[in-house]
């Protein structure tokens, strides 16, 4: 106790002061250099393809190099609706990604289901992985899902390297689930026009 | 309407039900399901009919329940330029079954699967038939049929369980990964669990 009081009085600053200048740089470096996996299955695909083009361009934003493989990437982008026959694909590539790792949901089907509120569709990617940034539209703009990568940005600036709990991977529990099933259910539940969709049975 | 029907009722006699023209002007025809496989034998090699293209296969379900289900082949004669569609009805309390037409078309192998995957009919005869759709352990039933909710049959959760359960690598059985041609490029291993008759495992999956 004694020594970090007399840290404080020498450096004027907390004794947080030189973890926060590195993580300051280190959230510098990762938030400009994202390398995204893109996991296009659906129209937003084509917006993903068009924000990557030199109009919009977000190499402007240090995501020169899109990695076609999970093993080299840093953000995951699920660009379109996942039906449930992907759902393990898109869990194994998450899994075969290093951390530090982050998932953007692109457009309303990713993050919700969207229109298909039907027997074939993942309800929200939120049930298989964690997300961290929803991108809403249908599919959304190039502007949109920039948008998302700031608001990505953002969040990296604001991580510590002092939270371990942020890098922790959370493998799925012993029932094969990320979320405990009642609240997958909740989740999932119908909304909008979908809640008069029951016609049959 | 299409010479055709004609032609299969000099034939065929009573096992050719109602024809009509549809709304955009093809003809369909309903076939005896007893009798399909010689109609549509006799459609793909008679001098002048030559149907030698399956377009499609498809079934359709009616809300009314007491209206039988009906299974449609959509025929084309690629030299004559004609097109046919012929109908089977299925009583929906009896057996959904009917037989193969892949001895006839190899291409109908995959539409009749799309066809049991999402309606339950079976086919006889067929080669190969597993769901080709939905994977091939899914259990909720089948999605097109009426009395099937849109949402599927079980929760959220569970539909997640399972698909999150499933080896994302076994979506393909052997035979589907080692084409006819390259059988000989086959490494030895593959090909001893190939002729052990061994599907859906992988070297590397689990």
């Amino acid at each position: 106790m004694k020594h970090m009081v007399e840290t404080k009085e020498i450096a004027g600053q907390s004794p947080n002061w030189l973890l926060a200048r590195l993580d300051d740089l280190v959230n510098w470096a990762r938030a400009n250099s994202l390398w995204p996996m893109p996991f296009g299955t659906a129209c937003c695909a084509i917006e993903f393809m068009a924000t990557a083009a030199s109009r919009f361009d977000f190499a402007r934003f240090g995501m020169e190099r899109q990695a076609f493989s999970p093993r080299q990437a840093d953000v995951l982008i699920c660009a379109g609706r996942l039906p449930f026959k992907l759902a393990p694909v898109i869990r194994r590539v998450y899994d075969q990604m290093p951390q530090p790792k982050w998932v953007i949901s692109m457009g309303a089907c990713a993050s919700s289901g969207g229109i298909f509120d039907n027997y074939a569709m993942v309800q929200g990617i939120d049930t298989i992985v964690p997300v961290d940034v929803y991108v809403p539209g249908c599919p959304p703009r190039p502007e949109g899902l920039l948008y998302g990568v700031l608001l990505l940005h953002k969040k990296i600036k604001g991580e510590s390297l002092s939270d371990r709990a942020l890098r922790e991977e959370h493998p799925l529990d012993d029932k094969g689930l990320r979320l405990p099933p009642d609240q997958i259910d909740e989740i999932s539940e119908p909304f909008g026009n979908s809640v008069h969709q029951f016609r049959s049975a | 309407m299409n010479p055709s029907v004609d032609a299969l009722r000099a034939t065929f006699s009573t096992a050719i039900g109602r024809a009509a023209v549809a709304r955009d002007g093809e003809t369909l025809v309903c076939v005896r399901a007893e009798q399909l496989r010689e109609v549509m034998q006799w459609l793909r090699d008679a001098p002048g009919e030559r149907y030698d293209y399956l377009v499609d296969v498809t079934a359709v379900e009616y809300r009314d329940r007491e209206r039988p289900l009906e299974v449609i082949y959509f025929l084309r004669s690629l030299e004559r330029r004609v097109d046919l569609r012929v109908k089977v009805e299925l009583d929906p309390r009896g057996e959904l079954a009917v037989d193969s037409v892949v001895p006839l078309w190899p291409g109908a192998e995959w539409l009749e699967r799309e066809v049991y995957d999402m309606f339950g009919i079976t086919f006889r005869g067929h080669p190969d038939l597993r769901r080709i759709l939905m994977w091939e352990t899914y259990a909720e039933g089948y999605p097109l049929r009426k009395d099937f909710p849109l949402r599927g049959r079980f929760s959220r959760a569970e539909q997640v369980r399972q698909a999150l359960a499933a080896n994302p690598e076994a979506h393909y059985s052997l035979e589907e990964l080692s084409i006819a041609e390259a059988y000989d490029e086959l490494p030895r291993d593959m090909k001893e669990r190939l002729e052990r008759g061994e599907r859906g495992k992988l070297p590397h999956s689990e």
